[in-house]
């Protein structure tokens, strides 16, 4: 099957930083790939960097192929085409993501009509039917409303809905349900799994919640500092996680253990923060890492391939070192 | 929620909440009146040159003048409920009269000159706005700051000096061609040639403020996360401008502007002055040459009820820009 | 810090030992025998201690030195009282006194470098003493409307209720009525000196002030460290000059900058059109003296005026080099 989306060696440069550093991944049509890391990991601006909607100061590198074209080298006018239409984007905050002036019924008409060549009449009728493909019921009096008339979790649908509305081949949610509610997560999240079998849209959910792409996700990316230090199939990287930033994550999670009590012992956690990563040299994570050695300090770890679709990015670990013979990932 | 259910509300709230503001003015009017030095009388007397003690007197009792002084300003509050606003011995006619003649030049030149200064300062923040911290926005903030420090009554006389004096391409004062009988177009462009200074003139100090604000307001906006919303539609710059980003960024524009009317009406004083423009600042400038008090506080009075009516229409666009405004939840 | 305590409900502290086995998969191999914590380099572990040299005034000192347009302001505002506060020293005696011939050019005598106007008094010798004029006006019609306008603002915000109610709608009386007509008004019904002046203009600038005071103390009241004062029984002047006026300084000591701009314009209409005091030499009335014969001698009225413009665009380059400095959050976006 055909790559919908590759990202090879794609990095993000600021006058003073590099936020994301040599990034590699790719998505299948129809598939929903996590992205996890904390805050500073770099997820946001990857995402943003597949949409070229980075700040003005950010210089991108590498080579994002999607539909023949590299999107890195694609000008402005193209690449707005693109976006809306072929690859669309959700984010984190409902409350301030919609214009307020406009009705959320303007909202969704304008990008079907930036893409698509309907009257007024089409496409207000396209966009009830959008409406209530994400359940927002009345929507035939709903249209009119504006923003500030709406819940959180409707307004997170109303986004949806002007993201999925022409039937885009990529959806990139950024920390989409992070703002919510618990309960309205799963609704939103159910809601976006239905719309990617029933229009076969690739899914990319960016997001630091393990439990969500225990339960969400068909393939997982890990990203620490700017870099990709693991992928795998979610069942996979939990039951068996290599690097030892992911094994920490998944160490500090209450939900490792199904019936986890607190008198079983204090969680653990990774001690520092990703801020110590800052001017290292080797590897990234060394300054926090239990298993560091002096090599670590000396080169940046390559990815390492193995089977099952698993990579990462430390050979240490003793499970890569009884197959080290095998290649390190390009 | 309908547009007009909202707007009417806001009108219904405006009014309920002028009414204490504008009794206030009322009373202070009236007492900045009483505490003038010398009153109808004295200048009655003046003019007929006989002042003795009895026709003071007279005169006094015949104006009301000698009443207890709740008295009076319950007369003052009456002639008010009847439009007149008292008379002037000077000019020898009504306040009233007098203040409904020079008005429309006054509102004129005023609506002009606000006009000048939005679609400019609009214009002129936006451009600031797009090349933030670059070399355009930067020219333009210093020639914005150079305008907001100019005096208007100064820049008038520079710039009669310059293009009437030295260029001689329009005129240095009043606001149409004495003696003509043009009429339709060629009356309309004679009229609008003596505008053009005095609007300018009048025009340039606030053109700096709007300038400024459209830029804050605009850059404040764009930070905001719908139009990152709207960027990633795939919206297109121009739509992206003025659909999202303007839109919203006229809502604060919209209540500073309101804030200025009383500023530009203080400022068409001074300019009216400069330019001899048949308005009401020129002739509160002669008022107070004369130490005519009548007419001076009729036009304060009657500049505070167009500040209030401008502020009313200023809260009536907002609710209609912004639909959070008035609705019922 | 080799091992950390946690409380737990049943009140028996748990040590979390230093070998603790990781729970699920293979446990990350340690190297043996050495606590766990001792591999931690991350500087932000440490505690930081900040130097109290970037704390108080002087990084918005830093801020402000470092705008150029500020710092020119500040140059031009210099000269001007300079030349203010030496005038009786350079040119003794009334300004309003004829020394020379009258409507001598610039230039043309080199005792009289301005030029003379109509009655053949010295140029120069009125704009040094009318800046005397417009920085005493302006400072002092200043200083008194920020003392009226700080303390009706802040009685409205602290206090609230109905105090607030009437005191707001008193501040919209003054707002609404157009400034420049008041002080008309004003200024004519008392007769027009440099005492009146000051006095009027401080009357009509008040208003801005009050509202901006309260605004900030209604909503610095809300803070924390507000709360905790009261509930420490404070009374109500310490904790209104102790706790919330210092923080509500800043933006009134931009408001301030821009004040003494627009007190000096104010002045200068007022003299020009005749309101200003008949004894004093002014930058306003010596425009308005030169309005009649504005087409021969047009130097009479750009001169003055010039000396407005830098002054006030000096004042208004320090107010924005002020509000960078103190409000950084409005400053130059990207």
């Amino acid at each position: 099957m055909a790559k919908l989306l590759e990202v090879s060696d794609f990095s993000v440069r600021f006058p003073s930083a590099e936020p994301v550093k040599s990034v590699s991944f790719s998505v299948d049509p129809g598939e929903m790939l996590a992205i996890v890391g904390e805050s500073g990991s770099g997820k946001s601006l990857t995402a943003l960097g597949l949409m070229g909607l980075l700040p003005r100061q950010a210089r991108a590198d590498g080579e994002i192929r999607f539909g023949g074209h590299n999107l890195v080298c694609l000008s402005e006018r193209k690449l707005r085409r693109i976006r809306g239409r072929e690859i669309a984007m959700i984010f984190q905050e409902p409350m301030t993501s919609l214009n307020p002036v406009l009705t959320i019924g303007d909202q969704i008409i304008e990008v079907l009509r930036i893409h698509e060549d309907l009257s007024r009449r089409q496409a207000r009728a396209r966009a009830i039917a959008l409406l209530d493909l994400v359940s927002i019921p009345e929507a035939g009096r709903r249209i009119d409303e504006y923003p500030h008339q709406l819940s959180g979790g409707m307004r997170q649908r109303v986004m949806i809905a002007i993201a999925v509305a022409c039937n885009p081949k990529l959806l990139i949610a950024d920390e989409a349900t992070t703002a919510l509610d618990v309960t309205i997560q799963a609704q939103v999240l159910q809601l976006l799994d239905n719309l990617r079998v029933q229009l076969n849209m690739a899914v990319i959910l960016i997001t630091h919640d393990l439990g969500i792409v225990a339960q969400w996700a068909d393939r997982v990316v890990v990203m620490y500092a700017g870099r990709k230090i693991e992928e795998g199939f979610p069942g996979d990287v939990f039951e068996k996680p290599y690097h030892p930033y992911t094994h920490g994550l998944l160490s500090a999670s209450p939900r490792r253990k199904a019936d986890y009590h607190y008198r079983d012992g204090p969680l653990s956690e990774i001690p520092g923060s990703i801020v110590s990563a800052a001017g290292e040299k080797g590897c990234s994570f060394r300054p926090r890492c239990p298993a560091a050695r002096p090599a670590c300090s000396l080169t940046v770890p390559q990815l390492i391939a193995l089977p099952a679709g698993r990579q990462v990015a430390c050979p240490y670990v003793p499970a890569i070192a009884e197959v080290a013979h095998v290649a390190p990932v390009g | 929620m309908s547009a007009y259910r909202r707007i009417g509300r806001t009108i219904s709230r405006t009014i309920i909440q002028a009414v204490p503001t504008v009794l206030g003015i009322v009373i202070l009017n009236f007492f900045l009146l009483k505490l003038a030095p010398g009153d109808a009388a004295d200048v009655m007397a003046a003019e007929s040159g006989s002042a003795t003690v009895e026709t003071m007197a007279a005169l006094r009792e015949r104006f009301g003048l000698d009443n207890p002084i709740l008295v009076q300003l319950a007369n003052y509050l009456n002639n008010l409920a009847h439009f007149s606003l008292g008379f002037s011995p000077r000019y020898g006619v009504q306040v009233a009269d007098l203040i409904g003649q020079r008005l429309p030049g006054t509102l004129v030149l005023m609506l002009v000159a606000l006009a000048i200064a939005i679609a400019v300062g609009l214009l002129l923040g936006s451009l600031m706005a797009t090349f933030s911290g670059r070399l355009p926005d930067r020219i333009i903030s210093v020639v914005s700051l150079l305008f907001y420090s100019i005096p208007g009554f100064w820049i008038g006389l520079m710039l009669i000096l310059l293009f009437s004096v030295k260029l001689g391409w329009l005129p240095s004062g009043g606001d149409s061609t004495i003696g003509s009988r043009l009429t339709g177009l060629s009356a309309l462009l004679d009229r609008a040639r003596y505008m053009v200074l005095p609007a300018t003139s009048l025009a340039l100090f606030y053109l700096a403020i709007y300038a400024r604000l459209t830029r804050a307001s605009m850059l404040e906006v764009k930070s905001q996360d719908f139009v990152r919303t709207a960027r990633a539609k795939g919206v297109s710059p121009f739509v992206l401008t003025t659909r999202h980003v303007l839109r919203n960024a006229l809502i604060p524009i919209t209540t500073m502007a309101g804030m200025h009317f009383g500023g530009m009406l203080g400022g068409a004083v001074v300019v009216e002055t400069v330019y001899s423009w048949p308005g009401l600042g020129r002739l509160a400038f002669e008022a107070v040459m004369a130490r005519d008090f009548s007419v001076l506080l009729g036009i304060l009075l009657l500049s505070s009820f167009l500040v209030i009516v401008a502020n009313a229409a200023v809260d009536l666009l907002q609710a209609w820009i912004d639909p959070r405004i008035g609705a019922s939840r | 810090m080799n091992s950390q305590k946690l409380g737990t409900l049943a009140g028996q502290a748990i040590e979390f030992a230093p070998q603790a086995k990781v729970e699920g998969g293979q446990p990350a191999p340690q190297p043996t025998k050495q606590p766990r914590w001792t591999h931690i380099h991350a500087p932000d572990v440490r505690a930081s201690v900040s130097g109290t040299s970037w704390r108080g005034v002087r990084r918005e000192l830093k801020v402000f030195l470092a705008n150029y347009n500020a710092l020119f302001g500040t140059g031009i505002l210099l000269l001007v009282a300079l030349s203010a506060l030496f005038a009786p020293l350079l040119y003794p005696g009334d300004p309003l006194e004829m020394v020379a011939r009258p409507f001598l050019w610039p230039g043309q005598n080199s005792a009289y470098p301005l030029g003379t106007d109509s009655m053949g008094r010295d140029v120069l010798a009125g704009i040094v003493h009318g800046a005397r004029i417009s920085l005493t006006v302006g400072l002092a019609a200043t200083a008194l409307g920020l003392t009226a306008g700080i303390a009706i603002g802040a009685f409205a915000g602290y206090f609230g209720g109905l105090i607030d109610g009437v005191l707001v709608k008193f501040i919209e009386i003054f707002q609404t009525i157009p400034s420049f007509v008041l002080l008309v008004v004003l200024v004519a019904i008392a007769q027009p000196t440099t005492a009146t002046v000051t006095v009027a203009i401080a009357i009509v600038s008040w208003p801005t002030v009050a509202r901006l005071t309260r605004a900030e103390f209604r909503t610095i009241r809300e803070k924390d460290y507000v709360l905790a004062a009261r509930s420490l029984g404070f009374g109500h002047a310490r904790i209104i000059f102790h706790e919330i006026l210092p923080n509500a300084l800043p933006p009134l000591i931009v408001t301030s900058s821009v004040m003494v701009a627009s007190a000096i314009l104010m002045e200068s209409a007022l003299s020009f059109m005749g309101l200003g005091d008949p004894n004093r030499v002014s930058w306003g009335s010596m425009i308005g003296a030169g309005r009649d014969v504005i087409r021969t001698a047009w130097y009479l009225t750009a001169l003055p005026g010039l000396a407005i413009v830098f002054t006030v665009l000096a004042l208004n380059l320090i107010g924005d080099g002020l509000n960078d400095a103190l409000n950084p959050r409005f400053s130059e976006d990207r």
